[in-house]
């Protein structure tokens, strides 16, 4: 069965890095594409992803007419752009960076230094099957490094765009490091969308560490294409003091996992990983988060709350690991989904192991239907059903954007999450 | 023509019959104060004029303006005028108090054939009506509700029933929850709306709100019958020797 799995006969041993490649191959070969039987991905199958016939993304465009709306977001800064997973300069605007914030395409990174570039690729593979997939596809990414006490003045825009060619599908495998040394300050937005007809897999892995005192504010709009399978894996270590400040807007794709797990390896350390999924149709939406918290002292905070219309199904998996000596833990789960249909699902379970005793943690799940009383108190003061359903369907998701503390994204997202909103009637899906 | 005509109301929840033959005429202008124990069936009633689900209308017709309530959705009914002061406002978070506000006027006036008040004519509007009831913006600013105590939750009720001048206008309790101060304040910005097109139904159980906002009659509400009915006195009467009159009669 493993040698079977797909993807494997479109390894390349002639392109870069071949041995770190190999490596990532075996690993995924070993495994196979993830599906129920593993208890990571019980509710999320990929199945539909195999009959796609995608191919590589070697000979596929890696130009655009312009950006596609999907991925516009009315926030001022630096912006990288990708189409299948390949950067492209013509679109990109990286002029004017601080002194001591570096963006590299990773293809040039090893193209430039080859050592250097697989020592740093060497570290977020975990073995897990997608990023092992990943590892074995390598080919370009962002990297970004900011240096000690450097503060990045404005966001950086990483757009990523598939772009099927016509008709057939297309898999790319983009990698990103983000480096932030100490006391370092970085914005980092990404957007993804597509255009063409046809589906593709984005398979993504972002490589990120935080270092002492260094705060990292990571939003994602994954607001791709309707047949595209989006799967991100963000591996993220945090030393002493850290900040990371993490959310997720999900509107787009057939499939979507986005997938946290952080490693908490300092005191002091502020991760938060909110999340906010919008879901329809026959859309699946997986978030699936796991904070180790294996050092004593830090802070963990998750918010995700979903709306799902029709037959959409949503799946939130939320790990949280306090290791024995890791005592003064402070970490917060609340999962909270809003169904609007009937035949929408929700799936998930929270798991909290604690191994130390003096420790402050608790965990939230609730699935619900919109409550008739708010309902009928905003009909009673005039407002017709479709618009009231209207605004508490928004209430509700506004609750998870506010987490998002820089205002101008939180602005941005909101737009994209209220066209969405926009498209919902009450009963519409019931 | 009376404004609000109850004739014969019988209302059961769960198969519980809780109203049980009301009959009540409101003309224009007038403001009737309704008073009854606990349980007796008051706020079902007030449920029942806007129009909450749940409710089963077993008998009986309610019309208003001469037309047929009770055929009339919630919002529908608030359009044509109907304005409930809830006894427990809910809050309702994410929501923001002056778009809700907004939102809710906008309809009225589309309906009334005014045109819709853009945002500064719209803030103008609020603030003085807001000032006269002593809501400050920082209370303005909140989501629905959300946070207030229970005597700001009612004075919020007061400011949209204020805001929105509806023909009838249902006050369930509003004087429950109020400080001495906030209930002077509340009573004259009741009376304030007080005028020949407007009719009023105050639910309390307090005589005390009644000598600020004298009513022209005064009903007991007591197992879902209007057992007695009577001038302003009626409430003083009430305030001296209590329901036990009332009490007697089992369902
Ligand atoms: N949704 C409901 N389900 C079950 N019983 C109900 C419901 N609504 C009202 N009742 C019952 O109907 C009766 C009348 O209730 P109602 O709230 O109208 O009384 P009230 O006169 O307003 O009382 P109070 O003075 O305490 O506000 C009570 O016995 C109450 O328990
Ligand atoms: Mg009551």
């Amino acid at each position: 069965m493993a040698g079977d799995a797909p993807f494997v006969d479109q390894f390349s041993a002639a392109a870069p890095l071949p041995a770190l490649r190999a490596g990532g191959l075996a690993r995924y070969r070993a495994a196979g594409l993830p599906g129920p039987a593993i208890e990571a991905w019980k509710y999320t199958s990929l199945d539909a992803l195999t009959k796609l016939g995608l191919l590589p993304a070697g000979g596929a465009p890696t130009t655009l007419e312009a950006l596609p709306e999907a991925a516009l977001l009315a926030v001022d800064g630096y912006r990288a752009v990708f189409v299948n997973g390949r950067f492209v300069p013509a679109f990109s605007a990286l002029d004017g960076l601080p002194k001591g914030a570096v963006v590299e395409s990773l293809a040039a990174h090893i193209a430039r230094d080859p050592a250097a570039a697989e020592a740093a690729l060497a570290g977020a593979d975990d073995g897990t099957p997608l990023v092992a997939l990943n590892t074995a596809f390598l080919t370009d990414g962002l990297v970004l490094t900011v240096d000690r006490g450097v503060v990045l003045d404005k966001p950086l825009h990483l757009v990523s765009i598939g772009r099927p060619p016509d008709g057939q599908g297309v898999a790319f495998h983009p990698r990103h490091l983000i480096r932030l040394a100490p006391d370092a300050v970085a914005t980092v937005v990404e957007s993804h969308a597509g255009v063409g007809g046809a589906g593709y897999f984005a398979n993504t892995v972002a490589d990120i560490r935080v270092e002492d005192g260094a705060t990292l504010r990571h939003y994602v709009l994954q607001n791709q294409a309707a047949e595209a399978f989006h799967v991100a894996a963000v591996r993220l270590a945090l030393a002493a003091r850290a900040s990371y400040e993490g959310f997720v807007l999900h509107i787009g794709a057939r499939l979507a996992r986005h997938e946290l797990a952080a490693t908490i390896a300092g005191d002091g350390v502020d991760c938060r990983m909110n999340g906010l999924y919008l879901v329809a149709g026959s859309q699946h939406v997986d978030n699936t988060t796991f904070i180790d918290h294996a050092q004593p002292g830090s802070r963990s905070r998750q918010l995700f709350k979903g709306v799902l219309d029709d037959s959409g199904r949503g799946v939130f998996q939320g790990r949280v690991l306090v290791r024995p000596h890791a005592q003064k833990t402070d970490a917060h789960q609340l999962s909270r989904a809003l169904l609007l249909s009937r035949k929408a699902e929700m799936d998930g379970k929270p798991e909290l192991e604690i191994y130390a005793d003096d420790v402050r943690c608790s965990h939230g799940a609730t699935i619900g239907s919109l409550d008739q009383e708010p309902m009928f108190y905003l009909m009673s003061r005039g407002i017709d059903p479709a618009t009231a359903y209207r605004m508490l369907v928004e209430a509700f998701a506004v609750e998870a954007l506010d987490e998002i503390s820089v205002a101008a994204i939180r602005d941005a997202f909101a737009t994209h999450a209220q066209a969405w909103l926009a498209t919902r009637r009450a009963g519409g899906g019931a | 023509m009376a404004l609000l005509e109850i004739k014969n109301l019988h209302v059961a929840v769960d198969d519980r019959e809780i109203l049980k033959g009301i009959d009540l005429t409101l003309d224009a202008g007038e403001v009737h104060a309704i008073m009854g124990p606990n349980g007796s069936g008051k706020s079902t009633l007030s449920y029942v004029l806007a129009g909450r689900e749940g409710y089963a209308i077993t008998a009986g017709t309610i019309r208003f303006q001469g037309k047929d309530l009770l055929a009339m959705a919630p919002d529908e009914r608030a359009r044509k005028g109907v304005f409930l002061a809830f006894q427990y406002p809910v809050e309702i978070p994410g929501v923001a108090g002056m778009t809700f506000l907004k939102t809710a006027l906008n309809a009225l006036r589309k309906e009334r054939g005014a045109g819709e008040l853009d945002a500064m004519q719209f803030l103008k509007f609020v603030r003085a009506q807001a000032k006269r009831l002593e809501i400050g913006d920082e209370m303005l600013k909140r989501a629905l509700n959300v946070g207030f105590s229970g005597g700001e939750k009612k004075r919020n009720e007061v400011l949209q029933m204020a805001v929105l001048e509806p023909i009838l206008a249902v006050l369930d309790e509003t004087d429950s929850g109020l400080d001495i101060d906030a209930l002077k304040i509340v009573a004259d910005g009741v009376n304030a709306l007080r005028s020949p097109e407007r009719a009023m139904l105050l639910i309390t159980h307090y005589q005390r709100l009644l000598d600020y906002i004298v009513p022209d009659r005064v009903h007991v509400l007591a197992h879902g019958r209007i057992a007695k009915s009577g001038g302003k006195e009626l409430a003083l009467e009430l305030e001296r020797k209590g329901y036990g009159e009332f009490l007697g009669e089992a369902a």
